[in-house]
């Protein structure tokens, strides 16, 4: 046998302090009379990392009044002036990338081999990206003189940290706003680490400030009267709740939610590669991918072998230490979402569906939970209809092309598909039919800066990346 | 031989317009396996070299690698000499450290059978002879299967054949089917290892229905290339042939082995393929009789790190026997 040992990243990359204040008009300062503090946690192993503030009233106004004194230097900067500081920060993301990848892993649970192979070269590709575009915005197809917003709140997700502050804060900045960005409550590190890195680049006071805190912070900056943009991506139900808050102001709103992906696997699929793309689909991140393939729609012809060799496949994925580098499948990022996935699992058990998942020990300590995958699903169960965001694959069949656009729609959500088949003729007529604000053909789960990305239905409403993405940022 | 006649069909003309009734189910078997995606494929294979193998797993890795080298020479060069220097080295891989295996073979030209073959015999390092006319495979049956018959009474005991590109590109499938059971029955108990040359094949999906027409004519092992065109064996080719040869015997109950071919010279680069062996096909693969590196230059290497993992520090190629 074949037994691979040990290969993990070293921690000592990191250095991490034991507490961390709020990044406010370019200095870290403790929370104010009305704030706190609370702690985050690896996933891996439940040991306390550092200990966070948590922003109150006093600091979200602080925030966003040092944004406001900012935005008028800073959007009258000439976009070549702005896009320097852009690639600045987005060379000191390459240098640091080993540092960030390894505490991305640490706060998040994700698999050292995604964060630093996917995570961080895309982090840095969002600067590089848009910061091209600072001075070409007049060519973007947004009017003569398009005119930043004002001052952004951003909320980001606990599941890609960094990617997602890139996504929001790059092309920010890169149309001359300036933010106030609030992460996760479970995954505050990496954006402390980036109000570091904006230091560093010697970016002006007060054009990015970070809050940390839980959801009750987030509401106070969505809320604030000094805000003149709110960006979210997270859950369809905080998305709900900003909606309704943002409603009849003057502010502009982007949501990016929830999804409930079909992936689409026709009988003349390339299978070995489709397999791939259904493990890629549903366990890369473990599972915690709005746009994850949840949904797998295979056409009945080739159900028995493409179930086969993906329970093969299945077998040989790595679960476990997330900062080894031959780990394929992380920790869960918090207690509580171990929590909803297990309930939504024993809602598929109750409801009839068969469980699987393959032989593997989970670490003692830690939130894990094994890749599975639910067979004899159909759209009328709950596993099938409702966003699980952790490794649990619900596979139905189909008879037809037909058949499996009607399934793949049949759903509130509209962010992401995949189909697979070898017929170029087949990709264009179905992505032509799918309400997916993405459909990936012969691949899933791929990104890039100058592609957009965004929703239909429940799944929000905007584009982030590429040119559209500008266009969530001007005037 | 009287269809010389055209048949009236533009571009249908000949014996070959009138397939025979196995001639058409073999092109509708090979072009009816699933297809490959030439991003994906690529993509996997990529991922399964990012595999980190370290420490003890390394030092299993390279020993494992050592047994599953064909030390190989075939040059226009070669000389009785040269090939009893390497059949000595096949013996004696690290003449300082007696705890280093044998590799699985020595393959030479068939005339070079009889002076491995003395210093081989008894010795239960296999010898592989590339008969066939090999590297091109552009010369009459005949002469195929007597130059594999001749290489067997030798002493080979395991032959390396090359299948007809031209015939397999032109889409004559049952000319290279036939072919290949004809030298296999030339064999008789020597092990059979049908060589696709990927380099040529031009898509993967060539190399899928090359190593399905392999395996169905009774081939043993699959191999990739002869080392003679410009690319040799590369990860995503030996992906297909491995999931090739786990289709095969999820369906005929055959295993076949697998033999990537030239152009793999370090340590680092067969680490990759024993991954990709562990993670497509498992277990039943590591194993020297099921998956084989064809290669001159590896071994040294293999044995560079090898010395480094027992003693903590390199030695010059000095400290290694050249061939």
């Amino acid at each position: 046998m074949f037994e691979y040992a040990p290969a993990p990243e070293s921690r000592s990359l990191v250095d991490l302090a034991p507490s961390y204040g709020l990044f406010i008009d370019g200095s870290f300062d403790p929370p104010s009379a009305d704030g706190g503090v609370f702690k985050t946690v690896n996933p891996a192993s439940e040991e306390v990392l550092a200990e966070v503030a948590s922003a109150g009233p006093q600091d979200v106004d602080r925030a966003v009044a040092a944004a406001r004194r900012a935005f008028g230097p800073w959007s009258a900067l000439p976009g070549a002036e702005r896009a320097k500081y852009l690639f600045r920060i987005a060379r000191i993301i390459q240098e640091r990338s080993r540092e960030l990848a390894v505490l991305e892993s640490l706060d998040n649970g994700k698999p050292i081999r995604e964060s630093r192979d996917v995570d961080l070269p895309l982090v840095a590709a969002h600067f590089f990206y848009y910061a091209g575009w600072a001075d070409k915005l007049r060519y973007a197809g947004f009017g003569p003189d398009p005119r930043p917003l004002g001052v952004a709140a951003q909320v980001i997700p606990w599941n890609f940290p960094l990617l997602m502050l890139a996504w929001k804060i790059a092309p920010a900045l890169a149309c001359g706003n300036t933010v106030v960005l609030k992460p996760a409550e479970t995954t505050p590190l990496s954006a402390l680490f980036f109000a570091d890195i904006c230091r560093q680049a010697e970016l002006p006071p007060g054009v990015v400030n970070i809050l940390t805190g839980a959801g009750d912070t987030g509401r106070l900056l969505v809320e604030h009267p000094g805000v003149d943009k709110v960006a979210f991506t997270g859950s369809t139900e905080v998305g709900r709740q900003i909606a309704r808050a943002v409603a009849g102001t003057r502010k502009r709103v982007g949501l990016e939610l929830g999804g409930k992906a079909a992936n689409i696997v026709f009988d003349d699929a390339p299978i070995d590669q489709a397999v791939e793309g259904i493990v890629n689909g549903i366990f890369f991140n473990q599972g915690h991918v709005c746009c994850a393939g949840s949904r797998l729609l295979v056409q009945e012809s080739v159900y028995d072998e493409v179930l086969a060799a993906l329970k093969r496949r299945m077998a040989t994925l790595r679960v476990g230490d997330p900062l080894d580098k031959n780990t394929d499948i992380g920790a869960i990022n918090s207690a509580a979402q171990l929590e909803r996935i297990r309930a939504l699992s024993e809602v598929g058990d109750a409801e009839g569906a068969q469980r699987w998942s393959p032989a593997c020990e989970l670490p003692e300590h830690g939130y894990w939970f094994a890749p599975t995958i639910f067979t004899g699903v159909t759209q009328a169960h709950r596993i099938a209809r409702e966003e699980i965001f952790g490794p649990v694959l619900s596979i139905l069949t189909f008879r037809t092309p037909a058949e499996a656009i009607e399934k793949a729609n049949n759903t509130p959500y509209g962010l992401s598909a995949g189909v697979w088949t070898e017929k170029g003729s087949r990709i264009l007529a179905v992505a032509d039919k799918l309400r997916a604000g993405v459909v990936w053909a012969n691949t899933f789960n791929k990104f890039d800066p100058t592609s957009p990305f965004g929703g239909y239905k429940e799944s929000g409403y905007g584009r982030e990346g590429g040119r559209h993405g500008l266009e969530a940022y001007l005037a | 031989m009287t269809a010389t006649v055209t048949s009236g069909l533009p571009g249908v003309s000949g014996p070959a317009a009138t397939p025979t009734a196995p001639a058409f189910d073999l092109r509708s078997f090979l072009h009816g396996l699933p297809g490959v995606d030439k991003v994906g494929v690529e993509a996997r294979a990529a991922a399964l070299g990012t595999r980190s193998i370290k420490t003890t797993a390394k030092a299993h890795a390279i020993d494992l690698a050592i047994r599953m080298v064909d030390l190989t020479t075939l040059e226009g060069a070669d000389t009785p000499g040269k090939v009893r220097a390497l059949s000595a080295k096949a013996l004696r891989p690290d003449p300082a450290d007696p705890t280093c295996p044998r590799v699985a073979a020595v393959c030479v030209y068939p005339a070079m059978v009889p002076f491995a073959a003395e210093v081989l015999a008894g010795s239960g390092v296999h010898l592989a002879s590339v008969a066939t006319a090999f590297p091109s495979g552009q010369a009459p049956l005949d002469v195929k299967l007597a130059d594999t018959r001749d290489a067997v009474a030798a002493g080979a005991d395991e032959i390396d054949m090359v299948i007809s590109r031209g015939a397999f590109l032109s889409g004559r499938y049952d000319d290279v089917f036939a072919e290949i059971v004809a030298v296999k029955q030339a064999c008789g108990p020597a092990h059979l290892k049908v060589i696709l040359e990927t380099g040529e094949l031009g898509t993967y999906d060539n190399v899928r229905r090359a190593s399905w027409l392999a395996m169905l004519a009774g081939a043993d092992f699959i191999k990739t290339s002869t080392g003679k065109v410009p690319v040799a064996a590369t990860l995503p080719v030996t992906l297909i042939m491995l999931e090739a040869v786990r289709d095969f015997r999820a369906q005929h109950g055959r295993q076949i082995g697998v033999k990537p071919a030239g152009g793999i010279k370090t340590t680092k680069d067969a680490m990759k393929y024993l991954v990709m062996v562990n993670e497509t096909v498992g277990a039943d693969w590591l194993d020297p009789d099921w998956f084989r590196f064809g290669a001159s230059s590896l071994l040294n290497d293999l044995l560079m790190q090898r010395t480094k993992l027992t003693t903590g520090h390199y030695a010059g190629p000095d400290y290694f026997t050249l061939d």
